[in-house]
């Protein structure tokens, strides 16, 4: 390089001259994901959660960063480890919290629970439990996108475990073939379940797995959410424009177990090495971009903590007072008349 | 009126909606520039062009899943299964998803669609090609399963299944796709969920529907009647939902229920509505229910042993005898 850049542009290049409060709203929502999933690992501990619970913890660079992508009119879809997209996304977490507690007032009315959050009106399409089957039903998404002649995409999340079964491929293939605007998301965090990525793929780049389909690929540091934005707006925007696919590998690490009746290590990892994660967390190092970039201090992040734990009571006490849902629920939302 | 063929009246059904309803769309395997594996599509790729037929890779859960994200993003598309044999390797969409979307979403999201194709034995196409599978999809809740045996229902119901708004599964038959029937000149649709008598009777009620019905019960229903035995005949057209009270009002006057289907006994359509039956009008039954089902086997290739596995007129007959205490 012959010249250093001036300082000014260096830091704006920094945080992707992006205004300040737009990365100070991502530093909340972060946190929002962080302290919402801490105070469910809590209910769930009391038995006020019941079936099965997987946390965000760790992940919550990637729902900030690639969520921020999006306009209302674009889709998004998931696997099972729902709530930090979902509220990313901007689903009400009262209601996120209520579902949990199988209130009437939940995303879906306390019939799908923790795995299934929905909300049409922020094209959030779930919440889905059988790994690795709602990929295609994501391409689906982008192939009514095309056929509309919109111009949307629709980022489909997975874990690592769901690029080892038939209908990531099957996706992955037909999104190719017709060209559909999806950017498919792998949030890797190294273990589905138990079994790390070692020990189920042949390939431990997953992103590989693009190549078998001539597919546009990239990896994404998942600790850092603005590398996560970055990436993720240079896949949609390319979705959106000519209608392609792309599918990123985010690299990240899951802070707890894999469900809530799972343990946080033991057989499978080291609790040191969890430890060692930790070191890397996204919040953590946001703050400290955002500290040495000038934009917040220590004060603003006790503000911010204050706010945060407020709303995350809030919805406790929204989902504490909200009904169960009533019995004749049991027979509506099974057939459209 | 006139007449056509079951292949024809689909074609027509897709056609008109096609026309009709600008999110209709016709996905599967050779549907577009092969005019579909039997034909069913014959026409329509020349007619609606690549956007709206679309030619599909050998990959049924990818491209039922491609359905229903359509559909929960405002499309409603109609996915066809070179059979329904190998639907089976997208059950997963069908059953996790598809008909659970509407429930598990709390009602944000419905998947308007249809999962279309013959099902059932063809000739000599051995185990895996040769299964009814309704039974299966009718046991899931949130489908509704469809299953008419001539050109009129098969039209009639087809469309009305494109404007449902629910997910459908609509099972034909490859042997029946050639049977000619009249139908109107104009537009007409067939309720799902009504059954039909096609022929009243007093002696016996005999439920039965697509190719069984056409090809083994209605010439059982002609022997019978040579001997005398009247017989009330139902197509109930739709699996799911189930006409019941055409069927427990039939046996009401009848006394006497016999079950013809293809599909295997445990388990079966048969099954349940021999439940309805005797739960609902047991005192009115003179005789217990009877079922013809195909043998509890998977079906042989040999065409002996796939004779002697499924329904046939003597069977039929021979069930009919014994509700009356015949031979």
């Amino acid at each position: 390089m012959s010249k250093k850049p001036a300082p000014a542009a260096e830091s704006a290049s920094r945080t992707l001259g992006l205004p300040k409060e737009t990365l100070l709203a991502w530093y909340d929502d972060m946190l929002l994901v962080r302290r919402f999933e801490e105070k469910a690992a809590q209910l769930y501990g009391m038995g006020r959660i019941g079936g099965f619970c997987h946390l965000y913890n760790g992940q919550e660079a990637i729902s900030t960063g690639a969520c921020a992508v999006l306009t209302p009119d674009d889709y998004i879809i998931t696997a099972y480890r729902d709530h930090g997209l979902a509220i990313s996304r901007g689903v009400d977490p009262k209601a996120c919290m209520a579902e949990l507690l199988g209130k009437y007032t939940g995303t879906t009315k306390g019939k799908g629970g923790s795995m299934h959050f929905f909300d049409r009106e922020k094209n959030f399409l779930g919440g889905h439990a059988i790994v690795g089957s709602h990929v295609p039903i994501g391409a689906g998404v982008g192939f009514a996108i095309k056929y509309k002649g919109q111009q949307n995409v629709i980022l489909v999340f997975m874990g690592d475990g769901a690029t080892n079964i038939g209908a990531f491929f099957e996706a992955l293939g037909l999104a190719q073939l017709w060209k559909l605007p999806v950017v498919f998301i792998i949030e890797n965090n190294r273990y589905s379940m138990g079994t790390s990525v070692t020990r189920s793929s042949p390939v431990e780049d997953l992103y590989k797995k693009a190549l078998a389909f001539d597919m546009r690929w990239d990896v994404v540091d998942g600790m850092n959410v603005l590398e996560v934005y970055q990436k993720v707006k240079q896949a949609a925007d390319i979705a959106k424009k000519d209608y392609l696919p792309s599918l990123l590998e985010i690299r990240t690490y899951r802070y707890r177990g894999h469900s809530m009746s799972d343990p946080i290590h033991g057989h499978y990892r080291t609790k040191e090495e969890v430890e060692e994660q930790k070191r890397s967390d996204p919040i953590t190092l946001f703050a400290s971009i955002l500290q040495e970039e000038g934009l917040a201090d220590e004060s603003y992040f006790e503000s911010v903590e204050k706010r945060v734990k407020k709303v995350v009571e809030d919805c406790v006490t929204f989902a504490d007072q909200s009904p169960e849902p009533p019995l004749e629920e049991l027979w509506k939302d099974v057939y459209l008349p | 009126m006139h007449v056509v063929s079951f292949r024809e009246a689909l074609n027509q059904a897709m056609d008109e909606e096609m026309a009709r309803d600008e999110r209709v769309l016709l996905m599967g395997e050779e549907v577009a520039q092969y005019n579909g594996a039997y034909k069913v599509s014959q026409g329509l790729f020349a007619k609606w062009g690549p956007r709206r037929i679309i030619d599909t890779p050998i990959a049924e859960e990818g491209f039922a899943g491609i359905g229903i994200g359509a559909a929960m993003a405002g499309l409603r598309p109609i996915v066809e299964f070179m059979t329904w044999n190998f639907s089976l390797v997208a059950y997963d969409q069908i059953a996790n998803h598809a008909a659970k979307m509407l429930s598990m979403s709390g009602g944000h999201f419905s998947v308007p669609m249809v999962f279309r194709g013959p099902g059932g034995a063809a000739r000599n196409l051995g185990a895996t090609h040769s299964q009814a599978l309704e039974s299966i999809y009718a046991h899931i809740p949130g489908l509704k399963v469809v299953m008419p045996s001539n050109p009129y229902d098969g039209k009639g119901l087809l469309k009305s299944a494109i404007r449902d708004d629910n997910p459908i599964v609509f099972i034909e038959s490859e042997m029946m796709y050639g049977d000619k029937g009249e139908i109107p000149e104009g537009e007409y649709t067939v309720p799902i969920g009504v059954g039909n008598v096609i022929q009243e009777g007093a002696d016996v009620t005999i439920v039965s529907w697509s190719k069984v019905l056409q090809r083994f019960t209605i010439p059982a229903v002609q022997q019978l009647k040579e001997e005398g035995i009247s017989v009330e005949l139902i197509d109930p057209r739709t699996i799911k939902p189930m006409d019941r009270d055409l069927i427990v009002n039939s046996v009401r006057k009848t006394n006497r229920l016999v079950v013809v289907e293809e599909g295997w006994p445990f388990a079966g359509v048969g099954a349940q509505i021999a439940f309805e039956v005797q739960h609902r009008a047991f005192d009115d039954l003179d005789a217990p229910i009877a079922r013809v089902t195909q043998e509890d086997v998977p079906l042989p290739y040999a065409s002996n042993l796939e004779r002697a596995s499924l329904p046939s007129v003597d069977k039929i007959v021979k069930a009919v005898h014994s509700v009356l205490y015949r031979g």
